[in-house]
């Protein structure tokens, strides 16, 4: 709608200069938003020419009397409902504010549209209709105001015409409604009596409510502030996108908090990695206009760094200094709008800005209806719900508390490939559980004390019967992995086989893989490669750039088996592998049991004391299905173009980027922070 | 940052969440102000690089002005230009009225042009503030296999999380614009020196607001020669910015019925 000038008004001159506020107006079906919107469009002149006699001449060919929110009403579908289905923006001013007025239906079924509407607006007008009363949407509205996070509140009550302008009736709304909104820490800026049908207390303070001394609607709406960039809070860049359409490599991103300057040093989260800002970019590039060297929140930027580093979409840049939390567990306060109800083992693709994971429910704390007079608890959140979950996620993803950033300290819930929720990070559980990293490392050396006399099968019966929770095993498909695998399925042990495909794996790999799924009726589970990141590092670097220098390779490691990995041992108590000591140097400070901290879980190797040949007789006796390189003379087995036989003599993981030197032979499956590979 | 670098930042991030999440995006080229907004924007988005094509699916039937403006700053701009035809009249829904039954050839020629590419995504450049239907829209709309909007099922987007993921065959409307207004298009253009055609400037006490179709599109009374007088003249004109375009005022749901068949 085309929406202009205020004659009434003393309109301050240039357009651009005056603050622009986005109202939302929300409540329950009926209570009249429309009618409202109509009323503030029509006393503030607003309305293009015309527009009012238009809509009372098709009124009056349907026989129906004129309504203001007919103005509001334009589809045809509407007109036909007599309701709003779907949120529209109109604009008008007030003496020293523009606004854009966000309308939202009441209608329960369309809570996906007001939630729509909702999130965009900086303030927000909560109506209540003074005959009928606060109902179910006005409760949950209101609470999804608060989730939202949209701060600046009104209470509007209308129809005051219906129940006579009755000033009791007032005070005793406003007492309920006031008590509704500070439950959850929402306090009304103001609560207003008025009826928009005969404009009390909309543009104009009438005799009919002379009783009432606060502001009237364009007064209260004369007050809220438009929303401010958060530039004093830390940076936070979230990575949308490395770009390298000619020689720059450019990461682009909008800065959500703080400011950024050439020279800065930073931290790419959830790695860790640090660079300096080498340059900002921007086009077009003049004399007169060269890209600032500096810029804030709010902002969409591309900047250059001083160092090669694998960065990619979902990545958060941050002050070195200050790192942001690498998250594998939340807890948000979120609704919920699916017809499905989201129960502790609902998975879902947990969305924080660009980054995404997958994520498991392992916990509903609690559970309200909002709409509800007394909110009841339960162990799921049914749709227009909302409530408290634990979410254990598949990768650790960059993100803050609500509390620290309200912009990187939320997230949104995708189910079955929609967006089907939302909310506020209340809380990071794995910060609480560092601390239990000693506990962790007792318990790898007791658990290496009393393995370290036990044959191979047997470590991997007391390993299932004393660690609690999941178990995977990681399978490459060497013969070490084949004799565990061999010990686990004769055993009959409920222990996960997991094996992680990087796409880039020997044919041979593959026969051996299927050969030895028939063999012992398992399942092998493959864990893929995220193609968004994997697109991006071909692009990037090409597609055998691995070889290119020790950077490019270990980001082909991070991609195609460091991440996935994370997948396949989220959640996990336990972690099976087929180290050997006597492998490699690096290789052998490993232990029997070792404590992995950071992933918080008990690592087992079962072979840890054995020597290759020990492992030939193993799988020799049992005929245990054999990875057909390893007659070529390949003894570990990685991705097929950066594994390579082995001349006799040779360390056995010789053949493993055979370029590098011999100290660096690992992909980072087996490195813990702080090591090189 | 003012109101105009705000509206540019949100813009460019819908343009890379666009680049990133759809596997072949097309940007429709109208030539109209805003379109020409539209590809600034996108060059700002990707550092001068407009990394994928722009398409103007062309009734034939536009002003001479505007095939000269596209063939100049198609060069110009280095675009990579796909003209697409429209059928011809018989091809369309008979039971709209004229003018709306000549505007859809182009709902027509964009079904054609998009089974031909195979696009999953066009970068659209509709405003809320244009119109009534437009008002509803989200910036990642979800099409069906027709191309057809269906407006009482429309996704969640919050936050700016768009939805992106599509069943086989549907596609997505992309609107980077979609937040500004005529007044916010007319600045910015005046602000980054953006060419535009002349028809928009009074001519003989008249001018054209909206460009369409030569022969179903009218110029306003208007005495704004300049960009700082159209702009000066939107802080205090009542009359709408599509009342030139004929195929609106037909009959009072003309317009919807050509959104919910395809039409932008």
């Amino acid at each position: 709608m085309n929406a202009r000038v205020s004659p009434g008004f003393d309109l301050a001159p240039a357009a651009t200069a005056r603050p622009l506020v986005r109202i939302v107006i929300v409540g329950h079906v009926d209570h009249g938003k429309s009618t409202l919107i109509g009323r503030l469009l029509a006393e503030t002149g607003s309305l293009p020419d015309g527009k009012l006699e238009q809509l009372k001449a098709v009124s009056a060919r349907r026989g129906m009397p004129f309504e203001l929110s007919f103005l509001l009403d334009a589809l045809q579908t509407e007109r036909d409902q007599g309701i709003t289905i779907d949120t529209s923006q109109v604009r008008f001013r007030t003496p020293s504010r523009d606004f854009v007025l966000i309308d939202a239906p009441g209608h329960a079924e369309f809570l996906r549209n007001m939630i729509t509407g909702a999130s965009q607006a900086d303030a927000a007008l909560l109506l209540v209709d003074a005959a009928e009363g606060v109902r179910e949407q006005t409760r949950r509205h209101g609470y999804l105001l608060h989730l939202l996070g949209v701060r600046q509140v009104v209470v509007v009550i209308n129809k005051m015409d219906r129940v006579s302008y009755d000033d009791g009736r007032f005070r005793a709304l406003d007492a309920e409604i006031s008590a509704h909104l500070e439950g959850f820490g929402v306090k009304p800026a103001a609560v207003i009596p008025i009826s928009a049908r005969h404009g009390d207390g909309v543009v104009a303070r009438t005799a009919a409510i002379a009783w009432y001394t606060g502001p009237t609607v364009i007064e209260a709406l004369d007050r809220f502030q438009p929303a401010e960039p958060a530039s004093a809070l830390p940076l936070r860049l979230p990575v949308q996108a490395v770009y390298k359409f000619d020689d720059r490599r450019i990461i682009a991103g909008r800065i959500e908090s703080g400011s950024l300057a050439v020279g800065d040093e930073i931290v790419v989260a959830p790695s860790g990695k640090r660079a300096r800002v080498r340059s900002t970019e921007a086009w077009p590039v003049t004399e007169a206009a060269s890209p600032a060297a500096a810029a804030s929140a709010g902002r969409s930027v591309g900047i250059t760094i001083d160092r090669d580093l694998f960065i990619a979409r979902g990545d958060v840049i941050a002050p070195a200094g200050t790192a942001v939390p690498a998250a594998r567990k939340v807890t948000a306060r979120i609704f919920w709008l699916d017809d499905e109800p989201l129960a502790a083992g609902t998975t879902l693709t947990v969305r924080i800005g660009p980054a995404e994971a997958r994520g498991t429910v392992t916990a509903v704390v609690n559970s309200v209806d909002p709409g509800e007079v007394t909110p009841t608890q339960g162990n799921a959140i049914g749709q227009n719900h909302v409530g408290e979950v634990e979410i254990t996620l598949a990768a650790p993803l960059a993100v803050d508390l609500y509390a620290a950033n309200p912009r990187t300290g939320r997230i949104v819930l995708e189910h079955g490939g929609r967006i089907a929720g939302g909310g506020l990070v209340l809380a990071l559980p794995v910060q609480a559980k560092r601390p239990q990293a000693a506990a962790l490392v007792a318990r790898a050396a007791a658990l290496e004390k009393m393995l370290a006399g036990f044959d191979a099968a047997a470590r991997l019966a007391a390993f299932r019967s004393e660690v609690e929770g999941r178990l995977a095993f990681t399978t490459s498909f060497g013969l070490e992995d084949q004799a565990i695998l061999h010990m686990i399925c004769a055993a009959g042990l409920d222990i996960d086989l997991v094996t992680l495909d990087t796409g880039r794996l020997f044919p041979e790999t593959y026969m051996v893989w299927e050969e030895t799924e028939a063999r012992y009726g398992r399942c092998i589970r493959a864990i893929y490669p995220r193609h968004d990141a994997l697109e991006a590092l071909v692009e990037a670097q090409g597609i055998n750039g691995f070889y290119a220098s020790r950077e490019t390779r270990a980001a082909c490691c991070d991609v195609r088996k460091v991440e996935p990995l994370g997948r396949a041992l989220a959640g996990a108590a336990g972690w099976i592998t087929g180290l050997r000591a006597d492998q490699s140097a690096h290789r052998g400070q490993a232990a029997l049991v070792t404590a992995e901290t950071e992933r918080g879980l008990l690592k087992l190797a079962p072979l840890h004391d054995w020597t290759r040949e020990a492992v030939l007789r193993f799988a020799n006796a049992h005929a245990v299905p054999r990875n057909a390189l390893h007659a070529k003379g390949f003894a570990s087995i990685g991705c097929a173009p950066c594994t390579r036989a082995i001349r006799p003599g040779e360390p056995e993981r010789a053949g493993r980027w055979w370029w590098e030197e011999a100290s660096r032979q690992e992909c980072g499956l087996h490195v813990q922070a702080g090591a090189t590979r | 940052m003012d109101r105009l670098d705000e509206l540019e930042a949100q813009s460019i991030f819908i343009f890379r969440e666009a680049f990133a999440r759809m596997k072949k995006l097309a940007l429709l080229w109208s030539l109209g102000k805003d379109s020409n907004v539209m590809i600034w924007l996108a060059r700002k988005a990707f550092f001068g690089h407009l990394p994928f094509p722009v398409m103007h699916v062309d009734t034939g039937k536009k002003f001479a002005e505007m095939y000269v403006f596209r063939d100049r700053y198609a060069r110009e701009w280095g675009l990579d230009l796909i003209v697409e035809p429209c059928p011809p009249l018989d091809a369309v829904d008979p039971t709209l009225p004229p003018a709306a039954r000549s505007a859809a050839r182009k709902t027509e020629g964009l079904k054609l042009a998009l089974a031909k590419h195979g696009f999953d995504a066009l970068i659209a450049g509709i405003r809320r503030d244009e119109e009534a239907t437009r008002a509803k829209e989200r910036v990642f709309s979800p099409r069906g296999l027709e191309g057809n909007w269906d407006v009482r099922d429309q996704p969640l987007e919050f936050w700016d999380h768009f939805n992106a993921r599509l069943p086989a065959g549907a596609h997505l409307r992309v609107h980077p614009i979609l937040h500004w207004t005529e007044t916010d298009i007319w600045t910015y253009t005046r602000r980054e020196g953006i060419p535009i055609i002349p028809l928009y400037l009074a001519k003989d006490g008249k001018r054209y607001r909206s460009l369409g179709d030569a022969d179903i599109t009218f110029p306003v009374p208007s005495q704004a020669k300049t960009i700082d007088e159209i702009i000066a003249e939107l802080d205090v004109t009542k009359t709408p910015e599509r009342s030139g375009r004929a195929m609106d005022h037909e009959a009072e749901d003309a317009f919807e019925r050509l959104r919910a068949s395809g039409y932008l």
